[in-house]
């Protein structure tokens, strides 16, 4: 499934997403006819159950889909979509028809069948007609709510890319159920943190071909920069990241079953944030000016690592969750909580 | 090379079953050892704890059954190494011997070195030392000079080798020597098992920045080995000691070095971290979770018989520059003053391992020869 999977996404982008194609959204209104092709493709219903309609597929058979979406700076919501339908399918609701995002933060709770709260920084939430969030409080639900229903203040990230924050007053879900017994509240910022760590490992994987491929080109000094050992050591430097980032997303994903594992999900965004900083810095510093210019393609790349790595919680931000739960396990507690895969007070805190 | 080969490999349940008895064992033999032994890790040097472990079967726990090992799987072993270095064991007599010496004769050795060799290691009766860098080839291996010369059915060895660890308490070197007088750089090169109480070998100590002495000079003055003695086929060694560098690089003490401090700092800080603390122990974690991942991936690349020596650099050079961070961030994170002598338990951890992190990039292969190998692999050079 993995291989056939990848090979039909890799094809897929490569013909939707040119630079050229990526640049005209960033300005550009809400491209229907790219989330048409996407969507027919069938890859937003990936990981909704196959009794719902979906193609009952694992984290695991996607996490080269969403790297690749991450490589080919794809300028759709397609890994919220996924996310979105994978809840909604664990919830035993029917998959979204049409576009749809997800709501990592803000504060929601239903009441008397109707929801109010804000959702905040929803990615296309200002173009994207649905939106899957899950309501607080004692008995929280996933819903899925219409987003023109909700007054929206606009917003974009660094790369341009609409993250809109939407106010719900009295709206009626689309969709509700119960948020599975068990199951954090949280799990929409914990399973945006990982796919944004597999989109971020994409695109270092991405900014890498590109850097040493023009390493190997640009002149200077009579020969290719590529051959001088201080760019050599800058390059090994960005493959290593991006070698961390591809390995702990995939690890995030593989242990992903039926449900998210905290610990894994969570280290991978922090590498893979970190990773980001690192290898943006030195794809910019191997370019050279050239790399800097709005007509090379490389920013579409960086600019999206400057602003996923901030996105559904910071490395900080997860870092101080998952160090607190670290010192409360205490010394005995550490290598204990690392072979199994968890720290017993990071399953509790919430966001 | 490729990024692709890093993916996940879960330790099977059947390797993950021994996890509980070796915590058990260790819990039991470590028990009256302070964490400033325990700092040590895998330079820590115990005879008796290794020949219990031997007892036990976890060394050269990979080997075939009928040389004393155990037919156990690579992620077998992984389980007992990473429970060994995270609860600070002194493994050194008989790490390298269960890491490269003993995989290595399998793979070249003859028949009559894996009968004598193979089930002595297994019972940690029989310690090894690796003699590669000299006195003028450091990074540069292929510059070396110490020689191996034929003479009737002996070869005469004459030469210097240096930073050898453990050669003086070791039994036996796997040393690379030149066997070829007219060959140059990684040609005319060949390892030889060197029975460390022959005439003419002197071993002398040489103590590092801490004052403690784990690595030497070993001076060979025609010292004369059997025929036997030869590993492999003449003229192979570099090709033969290029495969074993994988397993040098990317086992879990390329990351663990400091795994003592990181416990010790965890506890010292508290179960009321401040944001500063909370966030740096949160992101080692994560490293740590990550680079685990990375080393398992490698095991398992090298279970299948690959050679995946530019992933294992990256394990290395990512792991080792983990290891040296913990030093900096435990005296960064807490107002402790390292301290040799007084000063508290954590103290002297922290001022040994801030002492012994430099070596950490230094020791098989430094960060700019890996650096290098990685470029290498991304086709830059």
């Amino acid at each position: 499934m993995r291989q056939m999977f990848d090979s039909t996404v890799e094809r897929l982008f490569a013909d939707l997403a040119s630079p050229a194609a990526v640049l005209a959204c960033e300005d550009g209104p809400w491209p229907q006819a790219m989330w048409t092709a996407v969507e027919e493709s069938g890859f937003p219903l990936a990981l909704a159950p196959e009794a719902l309609g979906g193609a009952g597929a694992s984290w695991a058979d996607v996490c080269g889909v969403i790297r690749l979406a991450g490589r080919f700076n794809l300028p759709l919501p397609l890994p919220e979509a996924m996310l979105a339908n994978w809840l909604l399918g664990a919830a035993g609701l029917a998959p979204a028809s049409g576009a749809v995002t997800v709501a990592g933060a803000g504060a929601l709770r239903l009441r008397d069948g109707v929801v109010s709260g804000e959702a905040l920084d929803v990615p296309w939430g200002d173009a994207v007609p649905l939106v899957v969030a899950v309501t607080g409080g004692a008995e929280p639900a996933v819903v899925l709510l219409p987003t023109g229903a909700a007054s929206r203040r606009e917003g974009a990230n660094v790369a341009a890319e609409s993250r809109a924050t939407l106010l719900f007053e009295g709206v009626a879900p689309v969709a509700q159920a119960p948020l599975p017994a068990g199951w954090p509240a949280d799990v929409l910022l914990l399973g945006g943190a990982m796919v944004r760590a597999a989109q971020i490992a994409g695109a270092l994987e991405g900014v890498l071909a590109l850097a040493t491929a023009y390493a190997g080109e640009r002149v200077q000094f009579g020969k290719p920069i590529g051959s001088f050992q201080a760019i050599q050591h800058q390059v090994a430097v960005l493959a290593e990241h991006a070698a961390a980032a591809v390995m702990a997303s995939e690890a995030a994903f593989a242990a992903a079953d039926t449900r998210i594992v905290r610990l894994q999900a969570i280290a991978a965004k922090i590498c893979a944030s970190e990773a980001a900083g690192i290898g943006a810095g030195v794809a910019h510093a191997v370019h050279g000016a050239i790399g800097f210019t709005h007509e090379h393609s490389l920013h579409l790349s960086t600019r999206r690592l400057w602003s996923w790595r901030s996105e559904f919680g910071s490395a900080s931000a997860w870092s101080q969750r998952l160090g607190r739960a670290v010192c409360a396990a205490g010394p005995e507690g550490f290598w204990p909580g690392v072979t199994d895969g968890r720290f017993d007070t990071l399953q509790e805190q919430r966001a | 090379m490729s990024i692709d080969q890093f993916t996940y490999s879960p330790i099977p349940p059947e390797a993950e079953a021994i996890r509980a008895e070796v915590r058990g064992f260790l819990a039991d033999a470590l028990a009256d050892v302070p964490p400033t032994r325990r700092a040590e890790s895998w330079m820590g040097f115990d005879a008796r704890f290794s020949r219990r472990l031997g007892e036990r079967g976890w060394i050269g726990m990979a080997l075939p059954k009928r040389y004393g090992g155990a037919d156990a799987s690579a992620f077998s072993r992984y389980v007992v190494i990473e429970e060994l270095l995270a609860a600070g064991a002194p493994v050194s007599a008989h790490w390298f011997a269960d890491r490269q010496s003993g995989p290595q004769i399998l793979h070249y050795g003859s028949d009559a070195q894996k009968d004598f060799h193979l089930p002595a290691i297994c019972r940690g009766e029989q310690f090894f030392c690796i003699g590669m860098s000299e006195p003028n080839s450091g990074s540069d291996l292929a510059s070396i000079k110490s020689s191996a010369r034929r003479a009737g059915d002996k070869w005469i060895v004459n030469g210097q080798k240096v930073w050898t660890t453990n050669a003086h308490r070791s039994h036996y070197m796997i040393a690379l020597l030149r066997t070829d007088p007219d060959s140059r750089r990684n040609e005319g090169l060949s390892q030889f098992i060197v029975d460390l109480s022959l005439p003419g070998i002197t071993i002398r100590p040489i103590k590092d920045l801490t004052g403690a002495s784990h690595f030497n000079e070993v001076f060979f003055d025609d010292v004369a080995l059997d025929a036997g003695a030869l590993v492999g086929t003449e003229g192979q060694g570099w090709a033969q000691v290029t495969a074993e560098l994988a397993f040098e690089r990317s086992g879990p003490e390329r990351f663990l070095s400091s795994i003592t401090l990181l416990q010790s700092l965890v506890g010292a800080i508290g179960t009321d971290p401040d944001a500063l603390q909370a966030r740096d122990i949160g992101r080692l974690t994560a490293r740590l979770v990550t680079l685990r991942q990375m080393s398992l991936a490698v095991t398992a690349q090298l279970a299948a018989g690959r050679n995946p020596a530019w992933e294992a650099s990256v394990v290395k050079e990512l792991g080792t520059t983990f290891e040296q961070d913990i030093p900096e961030l435990a005296e960064a994170l807490l107002d402790v003053a390292p301290a040799t002598r007084g000063g508290g338990e954590h103290a002297r951890v922290l001022a040994y391992l801030m002492q012994e992190a430099p070596s950490f990039s230094l020791r098989g292969g430094t960060r700019e020869i890996l650096r290098g190998i990685i470029a290498r692999g991304l086709g830059m050079r």
